[in-house]
């Protein structure tokens, strides 16, 4: 179970990424956030926002139009 | 070392960006970019001038020309069609193409811009709005939202040479 969700569904790019940075805030450092999107662009974006800020993308797997991540917060 | 990557490093990556059209649609690249980046803790610099400056103003009502841009190719009836330019030409067909990119854009769930610049101003994105261009364009500072500082060329520069990436849009 996470500690935080954030339903980024129908947001399109930059949006999820500004919500996840945003929902990361209110996550204590190794935690974790759930981010639920349907812009198809999220995936490579994910990867790359976590590489970038050193946070840890746990999960990254798709349910239909729906992609889901589980994001832990590192600091 | 909880705090290692917070903009406010001094490690942070840096960014300026020189914001140079106010149409809708090149209003779109240096916000989305500018938010992004600072999303991913590097440390930014907006600079307004010309055309770009009045995207500080309070009340935007930005719109986007077919006019010499074939490029524009809008989604219509499960095709993609432009504007000739002699159409693009008659009054009203501006406004008209502005409201039709609006609708889209709203449709897709792509951020206004308004919603971008706001969320810029949340992630602390420096704001430079060029002075020079203020008084060419009789621009003032009070119909500008709060935030941006005046500056010149060399207010941008002094930020550019310590920058790990320029981009000009």
């Amino acid at each position: 179970m996470a500690n935080q969700l954030l339903d980024a569904k129908g947001l399109n790019c930059p949006l999820p990424i500004l919500k996840a940075k945003k929902a990361l805030k209110d996550v204590p450092p190794g935690g974790t956030l759930e981010v639920l999107a349907t812009d198809p662009g999220s995936v490579a974006d994910f990867q790359a926002f976590c590489r970038t800020t050193g946070n840890e993308l746990i999960e990254s797997t798709q349910a239909g139009d729906t992609y889901r991540f589980l994001i832990k917060r590192v600091n | 070392m909880a705090e290692a990557s917070k903009s406010s490093d001094s490690n942070a990556k840096t960014m300026t960006i020189i914001v140079t059209k106010g149409s809708l649609d090149w209003a779109y690249p240096p916000f989305i970019l500018a938010t992004t980046a600072a999303a991913m803790n590097v440390d930014v610099t907006m600079f307004f001038t010309f055309y770009g400056l009045p995207l500080l103003l309070k009340k935007l009502n930005l719109q986007v020309t077919p006019l010499g841009n074939p490029g524009m190719k809008m989604p219509m009836m499960g095709m993609h069609m432009g504007l000739p330019n002699i159409v693009g030409a008659i009054p009203g067909v501006d406004a008209a193409c502005s409201v039709m990119m609006k609708n889209l854009i709203k449709k897709k769930g792509v951020a206004s811009i308004e919603e971008l610049r706001e969320a810029a101003i949340e992630s602390d994105v420096k704001m430079i709005a060029c002075q020079m261009t203020m008084d060419l364009f009789e621009y003032k500072l009070e119909d500008m939202i709060e935030g941006p500082e005046l500056g010149g060329a060399a207010t941008y520069m002094e930020k550019a040479i310590k920058s790990d990436l320029n981009l000009f849009i």
